[in-house]
């Protein structure tokens, strides 16, 4: 019996079926790809379909977007592109070849964060905080579009996004206290 | 540990002191040291978490005081992402009289940390926070301090106190000798000394405080090192491909099917495990998908239906008599009324958010890993005994990887690492899918248990017998035994088999109640020792163990929490029969004060409404509300807890909405309050999680619950309730673990409040919406 079940078969969502199709496109064949992340161009030999999160983690060393499941399941390797919160695991890298990506590298520093980083240090917003840049991204995301969202409006935002150590509560707070806190 | 290190984990360490025989050859420093004989376990520390060691793995210091000032302390237990790394360094900040800051802590690494076992179990804080271990070495090492500041100003030591790294005179403050002066050029080697007393806690400043996380900032900013981020030089990305179903073993790997893809290094094959090791992980991972590989079919699984009626019929056993008072059936032909109902919990996963990862180099005959292992200095030892390499020449160092809740896949993908880097004689990364995750899982073990209880005419428990069944295959690799891991079994190593025991013995003196088998209510007598939390004489607690067809393994209050569900459902049940309020029943029937005093505590956070269950005139359809009750003694001695839940149940669609956990929980002092309140929120929530949605599947081949659409769980968007935490500080008590025992009672306070809301008793978690209605239909009418 062949393997063919692993993760990628195994996803109903889109993205997932996008990844799977990529695998009947030749493999190997490489192309000079521009990315533009947290402000920095860099030009990069790489397969165009691979996913934009193991050039991001691997091939820029970044340290923000997290493999959870490479289904679009879980928000682990969420970045922001043109507004919009994605799933870098399956969104190849030709897709955004020339955008504009911003991950949570970019958001801020450790001596100059950005607010909504300081909120979730003052709401003691996580456990072991592998969630923590698919959520602070997501937010980050809406907060942007939607400066005064409601509950319902952030429930909604996050419903895709998984805290496997149930610092949700916290994280809600956190949320909150940014959104108060531009508004005050 | 030359070139092949990670710029962070070698700026890490020798910021540390990691060269620790350059550090000792330095100008100076204070040591402190200690023997195997001072490597203190904790209560219900298994054998597995003790046993093991070897001389040539003891590693003999705590603490190093530079002579510049600097406070190094080594430390066993790690952090997991339960805040351990901030709560130690409170511990030494403390015993020393030092900010936070100037406190480095050095956690989990083979070449420097002494053998704590596994950090697990909520063991750390009994392990670390009382009178042996690490926070003795604190005050060992402010004793040494103390006396030598006593010698050098002719000061009595009884007039000295310790400040801000200094020896200072209590009478007058201008007269003082810092750390660094005291230590000078001088090599002080000091032995842990038993009688050094520790810092009363009415003098804490730091120990006690909710210091803020000390990784956060590095966290919300992506600084912090995963060990996902763990890159090496020359590091290749490996990836595993795993049987098509359980027990199927491995016929040919046709290696043209992958000749010549892009970035491939290697097929590596031993035995029947398989893996392709390549450039980049995009390589990797289409290389894994394309390897054409042929197993033979696999040994079949029960039928998921059946599983349960299997797992209390199979054979062979292993029995085990926890309490024997050999007076039951007189006990229950006398009694009032007889009550009895079975439980059923299922597997389940770790289903850790992020998936496994683990880099590992091994060259010639040694190996370095880097791991978020919960223990690594048995996973040396295995990882040598699967390497075939000497121990010593075996180095784990860990890096956190994504919460495991006990033991994920952060140990079997350190294998898989190891295999494929010593195949390739590169060093070696691999990350697991998300479905070779949870497909291969060491799962949270599946229970059945039979509850029967007898009550004399007042309506008083008279009698309590428990017989439960459960599943178990392989476990924590220990110290020699990678076969308990699925990479193990694959490389050809066999799992600890079951010794199969029947009849049971007589029950061991003293009782052991380190899983829960014991409910509180019990007596607990052998031998006319009695040292349970209860006051029911007529007891007997008899548990069978068989092989299970999956791997299985701890998981965040392992078995504690699928006994703790029965016994705690079952209480309410003989509550319900006599007409008694649940709070006063299960108080009526405690023997042990701390245990009392947090039920007390919950039910008056919750402003418990005193009254028999289920709530008069309850509704039967719509949304009905009710309020349930459970609590425990972790482990019989290692934290009590008890939680109020408060939910609504649509008697028309099944679903339960939790709307406020409210929990009391003492875990001796409160090292960190904000620490505990997150581990106790953390932890009640996974298990309202658990309680409700989560159940791994399978079909006759292989495990089927793979990723998020086929195991649930709730998202952060979920109506989630309030959780208030009541936390009971006993400063002089001992430390206790805080981890987990909040997770143990939720199953028990969620099926309790359902019964009080609606008359109908689930006994078979998760309660799903179609076991709430099946459940609601059995109603009495
Ligand atoms: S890793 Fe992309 S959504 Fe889970
Ligand atoms: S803090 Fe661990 S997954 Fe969210």
């Amino acid at each position: 019996m062949g393997i063919d079940e692993d993760g990628f078969r195994a996803g109903h969502a889109r993205g997932a079926n996008e990844a799977a199709r990529l695998f009947t496109t030749r493999i190997g064949h490489m192309s000079q790809i521009r990315l533009i992340v947290n402000g920095h161009t860099h030009t990069l030999d790489l397969d165009p379909a691979t996913p934009l999160l193991y050039v991001l983690s691997d091939d820029l060393g970044l340290r923000g977007p997290k493999f959870g499941c490479g289904l679009a399941q879980c928000g682990s390797c969420t970045v922001i592109v043109k507004g919009q919160a994605i799933r870098s695991c399956i969104t190849p890298v030709r897709t955004v070849a020339g955008t504009a990506i911003t991950t949570l590298d970019g958001l801020g520093t450790l001596e100059r964060p950005h607010p909504l980083q300081t909120a979730f240090v003052e709401e003691q917003a996580a456990q072991c905080g592998y969630c923590l840049n698919g959520v602070i991204m997501t937010a980050k995301a809406l907060l942007d579009r939607n400066p005064k969202p409601s509950e319902e409006d952030i429930s909604r935002a996050m419903s895709g996004i998984l805290c496997r150590c149930f610092t949700h509560e916290r994280m809600i707070r956190a949320i909150k206290r940014y959104a108060d806190g531009r508004q005050a | 540990m030359k070139t092949s290190m990670t710029p962070d984990a070698r700026a890490a360490l020798e910021s540390a002191g990691y060269s620790r025989r350059e550090f000792l050859a330095s100008s100076g420093a204070l040591i402190v040291t200690f023997s195997l004989a001072d490597l203190a376990g904790t209560p219900g520390t298994s054998a597995a978490q003790q046993g093991g060691r070897t001389a040539a793995s003891l590693l003999d210091s705590w603490i190093a005081i530079g002579a510049d000032g600097t406070v190094t302390a080594y430390t066993g237990k790690c952090d997991i992402g339960q805040g351990m790394f901030t709560a130690q360094t409170q511990l030494i900040a403390e015993e020393l009289s030092l900010p936070v800051n100037r406190v480095t802590l050095v956690a989990c690494d083979t070449a420097v940390t002494p053998d704590q076992g596994v950090t697990s179990g909520q063991q750390s804080h009994p392990a670390n926070f009382n009178h042996s271990n690490l926070a003795l070495a604190g005050a060992t090492a402010r004793e040494a301090l103390v006396k030598a500041a006593s010698e050098r100003l002719g000061v009595p030591a009884d007039q000295l106190v310790a400040r801000e790294g200094a020896i200072v005179v209590q009478a007058d403050p201008s007269k003082s000798v810092t750390y660094g002066d005291l230590i000078g050029g001088k090599k002080l080697t000091i032995p842990l000394s038993p009688t050094a007393k520790r810092k009363p806690a009415s003098e804490w400043t730091v120990l006690g405080t909710p210091v803020p996380r000390i990784d956060l900032p590095a966290l919300v900013t992506a600084q912090f090192q995963f060990v996902h981020n763990v890159r090496v030089p020359g590091m290749l990305h490996g990836r595993v491909v795993r049987p098509a179903a359980v027990g199927a073993t491995l016929v040919g790997v046709d290696e043209a099917s992958v000749a010549g893809l892009a970035g491939l290094v290697k097929v590596v094959v031993k035995n029947n495990f398989v893996g392709v090791v390549a450039e980049k992980p995009w390589h990797a991972i289409q290389a894994a998908r394309r390897l054409k590989v042929t197993w033979t079919p696999g040994t079949g699984l029960p039928a998921q239906k059946d599983f349960y009626e299997q797992l209390r019929n199979q054979k062979p056993t292993r029995d085990t008599f926890l309490i024997n008072s050999q007076d039951m059936d007189a006990t229950l032909a006398a009694a009032a009324s007889v009550v009895k109902a079975t439980y059923v919990y299922p597997y389940q996963s770790h289903g850790s958010l992020g998936a496994s990862c683990a880099v590992a180099d091994v060259q010639g005959n040694k190996a370095t890993v880097w791991s978020p292992t919960q223990g690594v200095h048995p996973l040396k030892h295995s990882l040598a005994t699967l390497l075939g390499l000497q121990p010593e020449n075996v180095r784990v160092i860990f890096v956190r990887g994504s919460g495991c809740y006990g033991i994920n896949g952060a140990d079997t993908v350190s294998l898989d690492a190891a295999l494929m880097s010593r195949a390739v004689g590169k060093p070696v990364r691999v990350e697991l899918s998300r479905r070779d995750e949870m497909a291969w899982e060491n799962y949270g073990m599946p229970f059945v248990i039979d509850q029967r209880a007898g009550v004399d005419a007042t309506g008083t428990l008279i009698a309590w017998d428990y017989e439960g069944w459960s599943a178990g295959l392989g476990g924590r690799p220990s110290y020699d035994r990678p076969g308990n891991l699925i990479t193990g079994r694959l490389a050809g190593f066999e799992a600890a088999p079951l010794t199969p025991r029947s009849p049971a013995p007589a029950p061991t003196d003293p009782l052991d109640n380190n899983r829960n088998t014991v409910p509180s209510y019990l007596a607990g007598c052998v031998t006319g020792r009695c040292l349970g939390a209860g006051t029911i004489k007529s007891e007997r607690v008899l548990s069978h163990r068989v092989a299970s067809p999956f791997f299985t393994g701890p998981l965040r209050s392992p078995e504690r929490l699928q006994n703790t569900f029965a016994h705690e459902c079952f209480m309410d049940e003989v509550a319900a029969l006599v007409k008694a309020d649940p709070v006063a029943y299960r108080l009526r029937h405690l023997g042990d004060p701390r245990l009392s005093e947090v039920v007390r505590a919950a039910a008056k956070a919750a402003k418990w409404d005193t009254r028999p269950s289920p709530k008069p005139d309850a509704r039967r359809t719509g949304v009905a509300s009710g309020r349930g009750i459970a609590c425990v003694v972790y482990e019989g001695g290692n934290g009590w807890v008890a939680t109020v839940a408060e939910v609504d149940v649509n008697q028309d669609t099944g679903t339960i909405d939790v709307k406020r956990f409210v929990v009391a929980q003492d875990s001796g002092p409160c090292s960190n309050p904000d620490g505990m309140k997150n581990q106790i929120e953390g932890g009640t929530l996974h298990s309202m999680s658990r309680a409700l949605m989560e159940e791994l599947t399978w079909d006759d081949q292989k495990v089927t619950s793979v990723d998020w659409r086929t195991y649930h769980t709730f998202p952060l968007g979920f109506r989630i309730p309030v959780v208030e935490s009541v936390l009971i500080n006993r400063a002089d008590a001992e430390a206790a673990g805080a981890g987990e025992a909040a997770a143990t009672v939720v199953a028990a306070a969620i099926g309790n409040a359902i019964f009080d809301a609606t008359g109908a008793r689930i006994r078979r978690a998760p309660f799903t919406p179609e076991r709430v209605k099946a459940a609601l239909t059995l109603r009495p009418v």
